[in-house]
């Protein structure tokens, strides 16, 4: 045995070896090196010698933390040479167990428990410190239990290395096994009036992770921070306890007038930066009520800002942004710096200015402000470029466009925006553009404006990003065409060769928007005509007037109101009235039939596509086209009864169409959804495998249909000239088509109010008693009524009404949970603080199964859990009382709270829920139970 | 907190990586990588401080330092502050300095160990426990008996910080924090 170890011994790599080794690695051959290395190291770090193990160990520590080798399957012996008795074994031991050990799954940790303790009191601080700091990086719950007593010994210990560490380790411990502040928390406020640096450091540094999970609970201890703030010259010290006081000093206000006066003169005479804008956080965020601070300490930002280091700038920039929350004036005193910063070379300057010139922004100075915005946008590199746009489009799309005043203006800015060059926020934008159509009644004018130049420019074809702008702006111009100047060139722009460069789902939108074109231009055709008499004007209108009403009792199934009839009504008169006036010099027979053919020619090779949504939308404008092409050709010679009807026919379609396209898209509440009410007898909880069974025949057959469907539909197209005898057919197809369409969508149209749906009764597409859609009826018949007696001034005209609904849209945030652990801790701390037996269920509460037992006994009675607490941490009652005696004295108020505490227990005794017991402590900390600290 | 320390050199291999809570292995060295992927990014003379926060988790940002062919990274949240951690990090160097009398990148490399230890003494579990370059190096040098000290071959880089005080008395330390190179390391 001794021989072929002393000869492995002899011959083992050290980890230097291994490191050279890796070093001179070719390329590419490294994992094999490693894997090769392991290799050895598990035959090495079986051998009993304890070197052979340490080198062993050593060198798997250091392909685990730097190339990420499992070593999982080592952890026994990290623990195995955990008790080497050489101080460099035992160290390579206890790194390896800190580096690889993961407190949640390795098992083997709970072996380490008696190593840990023995060199927990060990005389050699050289042990004590090493067997911290791994316990500090793996501490779990049973390892916290059970080593707490000896972390309690050591937060006393003469050496003040230890004791440091000792103070250190106790914050995994409390997170772990919260009931460890019962034992240890006494220890741990005295050293708060240690004289060391280095311990008081560490005590402060404690406090500041525990206050900043759960603030209130460290309240009593006010007293004791703000001596250290005081009397001590450390910075480190002073940076923590300042951290501390921001978190205190919001919950009680007479902490606020007592510190502002220090924290002044601290940032006055204190040269060391970092500390200075420690106090200019702490008043910022916590003290910012008391002006002359606050001024104070803008003023020492404004030299963090001028300063030419970097770091100091963007962290003066950070600070802004704090204080611009509540006191705005620091900004724009700050405002040459705030957008000298924009155009700084460093990202992250450039991005807090542009956060803090967003913050800026307000009804007043939102065009100045997206000017220069914009001017820097195109200066700028892509990337902070599209930051740029991403800010501006939030900031005044925020709350349904709040800023913005003059929407004629921020759709031409939209516009602008969506041709800066690198621009990728197109689809941001196009969700804006769509938005404002819908919402904004006054702005649709100039939206149409903005959309034609948009969906005009062949040159912005060719770039994908823009491809979401462009679909909008073909929808706006579709959707609104009746506001277009010459809906003629709007055709010719949707139907541009360079379409072809679109993504099929755009392209779909482009011709579903030529379809909404053709339908207007044809409809106002024939209403022209009709006006002229080669129509009995008074026929068409009946007839109009009761296909509207045939119209809404079919697809809507319930009659409309007389708003909504008047509303459409309104659209079309005021499209002839106004902006379509052109439109009827325009529309002559001639034009309309070269409208028609234009379309025909473009559209015609597409009722090939291969994609669905482009073949669907070309088929349905060239099933129009087959609808209305007699219609046009007819008109001209000489009128015969059978072609007389059939025109009738087809103008009727057309009004039908027409009229179905220009029914108003309102906006959509994002709860729309939400707020239908799930029918009786529909459960939706149910696991639908069931279903699958079944519906697993139908699928497929339903697919290949589809499929085989397609070509069939090319056919129908290609051989037009079979169908065109029975023209009334496909018409009537087509507009039951768009019925359905429409139905379909006025499940999506549903918003607030109650409707009473049935699961298979699709509800009706604007419900006359929706409350949100009532509101936009009532805006539209206003916004109408204001068009029909003549538009206002652009510059003295009222911000136009923004369409919103009464829930905000928003979606419930839930409310954060606060850590349970936080939780169990403070609730710890809080009986130590305020009353020094205190039981209360709610530290209590162990997710450990071992302490449960204990936890059901100590609810019993006070003084049984008294005992089963000491006992369980192993010290005698006497010592601990003691220390409980020498605190009382500190703070007679305390004793007070006592008092008062013990009232409640006994009011909490029988079986209060926890929560609300908390609640009462939370509002007891607020009344006058809180001692006066500073006085 | 301190939730973790990260050295890797300027081709993005570490050289020493300690995370205050449990990360997996894999997970250290995706971490490794896309730090490395923003340090790289950042031009030169710019602020030390990167938002952390899709890596780490809300409030959390690390501020890093080149230094000769290393870059130190400090990941800690919003209970540090950040000019501190800064300070801190030129503590850390320093000691490493005075430790291995002018350190550089191969003295990082082949003592694991003792820049472990060396990190130990000054952060605990997060916590910062000691900020005096002396009493570290005093620490050390007690326990240095047990560790060997060897060096391989004669480096011939070194990276020696210019400051004589430490820099956290009078803070603007970026300028002081500049220590210059006189050799560099070929790469590994």
């Amino acid at each position: 045995m001794a021989g072929p170890s002393l000869m492995a011994s002899l011959f083992q790599r050290s980890i230097d070896d291994v490191i050279k080794g890796l070093r001179h690695c070719p390329p590419g051959t490294e994992p094999a090196y490693i894997a090769k290395s392991i290799d050895e190291i598990r035959s090495e770090i079986k051998s009993t010698d304890p070197q052979m193990k340490a080198t062993a160990l050593q060198k798997l520590t250091y392909l685990h933390s730097l190339y990420g080798a499992d070593m999982s399957w080592a952890a026994f012996h990290s623990v195995e040479l955990s008790s080497a008795a050489a101080h460099s074994h035992k160290r390579t031991a206890y790194l390896s167990a800190a580096i690889s050990f993961d407190p949640a799954t390795t098992d083997v940790i709970l072996l380490l428990t008696h190593q840990l303790r023995k060199d927990l009191s060990s005389s050699n601080s050289h042990d004590v410190s090493l067997a911290l700091s791994t316990l500090s990086s793996i501490c779990n719950p049973d390892l916290a239990r059970d080593l707490s007593p000896d972390l309690f010994t050591l937060l006393s210990s003469s050496k003040i290395p230890v004791r440091k560490k000792a103070i250190a380790t106790v914050l995994r411990i409390f997170e772990q096994y919260p009931d460890s502040v019962r034992v240890c928390f006494k220890r741990v406020v005295e050293n708060l009036e240690n004289p060391d640096m280095g311990v008081l450091s560490a005590v402060v540094g404690l406090f500041c992770e525990l206050t900043e999970k759960e603030p209130r609970s460290y309240l009593p201890l006010a007293p004791e921070f703000f001596k250290i703030l005081l009397d001590c010259k450390n910075n480190w010290v002073l940076i923590k306890v300042l951290k501390i006081f921001a978190k205190l000093a919001p919950l009680e206000p007479r902490l606020g007038k007592r510190l502002v006066e220090p924290i002044c003169e601290l940032m006055r005479v204190m040269g060391a930066k970092s500390l200075v804008f420690e106090c200019v956080r702490t008043i910022l965020t916590s003290l910012s009520d008391f002006d002359s601070a606050v001024k104070l300490a803008v003023a020492k930002l404004r030299e963090f800002l001028i300063d030419d280091d970097p770091n100091l700038k963007y962290l003066g920039l950070q600070a802004l942004s704090i204080v611009a929350q509540k006191n705005i004036w620091a900004l724009v005193e700050n405002k040459d710096l705030v957008v000298k910063a924009l155009s700084d070379t460093d990202v992250n300057i450039r991005l807090e200015a542009l956060r803090l010139v967003m913050c800026m922004v307000s009804e007043d100075n939102v065009m100045e402000i997206c000017r220069i915005l914009i001017s820097h946008a195109l200066k700028s590199d892509p990337e902070f470029c599209n930051e740029i746009l991403r800010f501006i489009l939030l900031t005044c799309g925020k709350n349904y466009y709040e800023v913005v005043f003059d929407f004629d203006w921020y759709v031409l800015f939209l516009g602008e925006m969506a041709r800066v060059p690198h621009c990728q926020k197109g689809d941001e934008i196009a969700v804006q553009l769509i938005d404002i159509g819908m919402r904004v009644k006054d702005a649709r004018p100039q939206l149409v404006l903005v959309a034609r130049d948009l969906v005009i420019d062949p040159a912005l074809l060719g770039d994908p990003f823009m491809h979401g702008v462009l679909a909008a702006s073909a929808w706006v111009s579709g959707e609104y065409i009746e506001l277009s100047r010459n809906p003629f060139e709007i055709m010719e722009a949707l139907l541009q060769p360079r379409t072809s460069l679109l993504s099929p789902s755009v392209r779909g939108v482009y011709i579903h928007s030529a379809f909404k074109v053709l339908t207007f231009c044809v409809f106002s055709y024939i209403k022209l005509n009709g006006d002229d008499s080669s129509f009995p004007s008074t026929l068409t209108d009946s007839v109009c007037k009761s296909d509207d009403q045939v119209r809404f009792d079919t697809v809507a199934g319930q009659p409309v109101s007389d708003i909504e009839l008047d509303d459409q009504n309104m659209i079309v008169s005021n499209g002839q009235t106004s902006s379509a006036y052109s439109v009827t010099h325009h529309l002559t027979q001639e034009s309309l039939l070269a409208l028609v053919n234009l379309v025909e020619i473009n559209l015609g090779p597409l009722a090939g596509s291969n994609e669905v949504e482009v073949l669907e939308r070309s088929n349905n404008v060239l099933g129009l086209i087959k609808l209305i092409k007699p219609l046009l050709l007819g008109s001209s010679e000489n009128s015969e009864g059978d072609k007389m009807k059939g025109e009738l026919k087809a103008s009727e379609a057309v009004k039908l169409i027409f009229y179905s396209c220009s029914e108003d898209l309102g906006p959509v509440s994002v709860n729309a959804q939400e707020r239908i009410p799930i029918p009786k007898g529909l459960v939706l909880k149910n696991n639908l495998d069931d279903l699958e069974e079944i519906c697993g025949d139908i699928k497929l057959p339903l697919l290949t249909s589809f499929s085989l469907a397609k070509p069939q539909t090319v056919d129908a197209s290609g051989n037009a000239e079979c169908h065109s005898k029975e023209e009334s057919e496909p018409s009537t197809e087509s507009t039951s088509l768009l019925a359905e369409h429409r139905k379909r969508h006025g499940l999506y149209y549903l918003s607030s109010g109650n409707i009473g749906v049935t699961s298979n009764d699709y509800p009706p597409a604007h419900d006359p008693k929706d409350k949100a859609i009532d509101e936009a009826e009532d805006l539209a018949k206003l916004t109408v009524k204001s068009l029909v007696t003549g538009r206002k001034p652009s510059q003295s005209k009222p911000r136009p009404v923004v369409v919103k609904f009464d829930d905000g849209e928003v979606a419930n945030i839930g409310k954060n949970r606060t850590d349970i652990k936080a939780d169990l801790i403070s609730g710890a701390v809080k009986e130590v603080l305020l009353g020094d037996e205190a039981t209360t269920s709610s530290s209590r509460r162990k997710p450990s199964s071992k302490s449960r037992r204990e936890i059901d006994e100590s609810k019993n009675g006070v003084s049984n859990s008294d005992k089963s607490e000491l006992s369980k941490a192993g010290l005698g009652s006497s010592k601990h009382h003691g220390h409980g005696k020498e605190r009382k004295h500190r703070n007679s108020a305390k004793d007070k709270e006592r008092d008062h505490k013990d009232k409640q227990r006994s009011d909490s005794a029988h079986g209060k829920h926890r929560s609300r017991h908390r609640a009462d402590k939370a509002l007891e900390a607020q009344a006058p139970v809180i001692p006066d600290f500073l006085l | 907190m301190i939730r973790g320390v990260i050295v890797m050199n300027d081709q993005g291999k570490p050289r020493l990586i300690k995370f205050y809570e449990f990360q997996p292995p894999e997970k250290q060295q995706e971490l490794v990588r896309s730090i490395y992927r923003i340090l790289c990014s950042r031009a030169e003379n710019v602020s030390n401080f990167v938002k952390a926060d899709s890596l780490f988790g809300k409030d959390v940002r690390l501020v890093y330092k080149t230094f000769a062919t290393l870059y130190f990274v400090f990941i800690f949240d919003h209970s540090e502050n950040e000019l501190a951690m800064i300070d801190l990090m030129q503590v850390f160097v320093e000691t490493l300095n005075k430790c291995f009398k002018a350190v550089c990148e191969l003295d990082i490399v082949f003592n694991f160990n003792k820049v472990h230890m060396v990190l130990d003494e000054i952060i605990l579990g997060g916590q910062v426990l000691e900020t005096s370059i002396e009493e570290v190096h005093t620490l050390v040098v007690m326990l240095g008996a047990c560790t060997d000290q060897r060096r391989p071959g004669a480096p011939s880089c070194a990276f020696v910080p210019v400051s004589e005080q430490p820099s956290w008395k009078a803070m603007p330390p970026v300028h002081l924090c500049h220590l210059f190179l006189v050799g560099r390391e070929d790469s590994n």
